[in-house]
């Protein structure tokens, strides 16, 4: 039906029993949408511009005194510096892991569900479980990873307890769970990839491993590249559980991040209106690196 | 080197290569099963072995699930997961149908604020959230850890696509049969779509069972803390102490996704990968 059609006419304007239907149907959604989800994105961007503070009896508007606070302090920048830190460890770590055993799995026969499933394993695990044993394999005294450095005559260190290596170890951690959710991406990508291509290349001398990646696999793999280099980035930039369990962003906010900052702000001291300006930061990132994964996501379609 | 030979040497190297990765990947389950295996003194010692000479698995999933009582944890998450799944259904079933199916006004505009409300990351909505929930008087309830996420917008994107390549023959033989709209939600397009809604509903579990943020923030109360936050606690409260104990607790809490996950891998990935569409 064309929008000239007179019977959309009719369905639009006149309150014809289905678009009555339509809107009783979308009605809870939409209702729950405001609620939840516009209303309280609408509201953390308002709120950055007061003083409120949970449980104070009223508020004023301040301007921008939230962010001119926030980019005086010392804490923020640590906090903003160390964010940017995990993500440039974190996305390349577990983008180049993930992408090199998809390849692996994909280039022989032998075991290949098997190994998708080991390691795809850390991705669906309580992280916040696995946090806990991680700290216990990071246990400076009676720790598995102290325990082989001293087998192999190394000193060992305490790696959650050292400002030098609080944020790298973690790192440590986000690349180990994140490897098999890119992993997945990647095979999705490779199986994709038409056979004829390889057929062709090698008809046209392409022999080897390494000139049939260069030729075929790896430019057909780029947009899926980027498409998960986004969503790797967005995925670290959020940050949280394992900073508030294993660290509380400490020692001496060697590994405080955005999210444990707002938190902090937020949830510990209850300043909501300064709270909300660190969100908005962090909103300011992600959804910058949304648009770029969006933008990203409509031009794979022409490869696919 | 004949190509068979070259072939074989691949294939020798891929598998070294990527036993070692596994080897990597599961060393920290490894060791979790280990320490819940093993007796204090054990774990308590800089001798490092695998199997533990004497075997505690037990004693130690005892004093967790007594200390820890683990059980009523488990009941909590399993109330929270599911409540918010259904009511995820109940929402956006019937929004993902209208949107797919029926013409009315503002029909682009709801799908547009759909498709903007999919990148709002949830950290972001946390404080005001929070003060609305505070407003309510339901903070320190279920009702807080499960009302926020009743509006799954990506649960209703996904579905409306699913729903987009429903035939309307079966939607208009159904209005013939006298169902209602409402009717045709439950009884013709549920039914087409129980793939998509299992693929949404393991998605929807996994992020909620896993989910340590929100739970942190609006709950105080101990019997109503989800798994992960019990483990944290329970962590907290034996503060290095208990390790055996404490390793025997996060198996516990790792294992009905970890079990359910291998006795269905390919619909599990399907699921959670769907983040990446997101």
């Amino acid at each position: 039906m064309a929008p000239r059609d007179p019977a959309w006419v009719l369905a639009s304007f006149g309150w014809t029993g289905r678009s009555q239907a339509a809107y009783a149907l979308a009605a809870p959604a939409f209702v729950l949408m405001l609620l939840m989800l516009i209303g309280p994105l609408a509201g953390v961007i308002a709120l950055s511009f007061t003083d409120y503070q949970l449980g104070a009896p009223a508020f004023s508007w301040i301007g921008l005194s939230n962010y001119r606070e926030m980019f005086a302090d010392r804490v923020f920048w640590i906090s903003l510096k160390n964010t940017l830190t995990y993500v440039a460890i974190v996305v390349p770590g577990a983008v180049a892991l993930g992408l090199g055993v998809a390849l692996l799995i994909q280039s022989g026969a032998g075991l290949k569900s098997w190994y998708r499933t080991v390691y795809f394993l850390p991705v669906m695990a309580t992280l916040i479980a696995m946090a806990i044993v991680w700290e216990f394999m990071l246990h400076p005294q009676f720790g598995l990873v102290n325990g082989l450095l001293r087998a192999a005559g190394v000193q060992g260190h305490s790696w959650l307890q050292d400002r030098g290596t609080a944020l790298y170890s973690l790192c440590v951690i986000g690349i180990w769970q994140a490897t098999g959710f890119n992993m997945v991406l990647f095979l999705a990508g490779l199986v994709s990839i038409p056979k004829h291509l390889y057929d062709a290349a090698e008809i046209d001398g392409a022999e080897g491993a390494w000139s049939r990646f260069r030729l075929v696999t790896w430019p057909m793999l780029g947009p899926v590249t980027l498409f998960v280099v986004a969503i790797s980035a967005i995925r670290s930039f959020q940050v949280f559980d394992t900073v508030q369990v294993l660290t509380k962003g400490g020692p001496s906010k060697s590994s405080e991040v955005l999210i444990y900052t707002m938190y902090t702000e937020g949830f510990e001291f209850f300043r909501s209106g300064y709270g909300a300006a660190v969100t908005v930061v962090f909103l300011a990132f992600v959804l910058l690196l949304t648009l770029l994964k969006s933008a990203l996501g409509n031009r794979e379609v022409h490869y696919a | 080197m004949t190509p068979r030979a070259r072939m074989l040497l691949w294939s020798a190297i891929r598998h070294i290569v990527l036993l070692a990765g596994a080897g990597v990947m599961l060393t920290p389950f490894i060791w979790m099963v280990s320490t819940a295996s093993k007796p204090q003194t054990e774990i308590f010692s800089s001798d490092l072995h695998l199997i533990p000479y004497q075997f505690a698995l037990w004693d130690n999933l005892l004093i967790a699930f007594v200390k820890a009582d683990l059980w009523r944890y488990l009941l909590n998450g399993l109330i929270v997961t599911a409540s918010i799944f259904g009511l995820q259904v109940l929402v956006a079933l019937p929004a993902a149908y209208a949107l797919a199916k029926l013409r009315f006004l503002g029909r682009d505009v709801l799908f547009a604020l759909v498709v903007f409300c999919i990148l709002i990351p949830p950290q972001a909505t946390a404080i005001p959230v929070f003060l609305l929930l505070h407003k309510l008087g339901v903070l320190d309830t279920y009702a807080a850890l499960v009302l926020p996420f009743t509006i799954s917008v990506f649960g209703i994107f996904l579905m409306r696509q699913f729903f987009k390549t429903v035939p309307d023959d079966l939607i208009d033989a159904a209005r013939m049969d006298g169902i209602s709209e409402f009717g045709i939600v439950w009884r013709v397009m549920l039914p087409t779509a129980i793939p998509a809604v299992t693929a949404f509903g393991i998605f929807s579990v996994v992020a909620h069972w896993n989910d340590y943020f929100w739970p942190l923030i609006v709950l105080n109360s101990e019997h109503l803390q989800t798994p992960p936050l019990a483990v944290a606690h329970f962590r907290n409260n034996e503060a290095g102490t208990n390790y055996g104990p404490l390793m025997a607790a996060a198996m516990v809490i790792i294992a009905p996704l970890v079990i359910a996950f291998l006795f269905a891998q390919r619909r599990f990935i399907e699921g959670i990968t769907l983040t990446g569409i997101k």
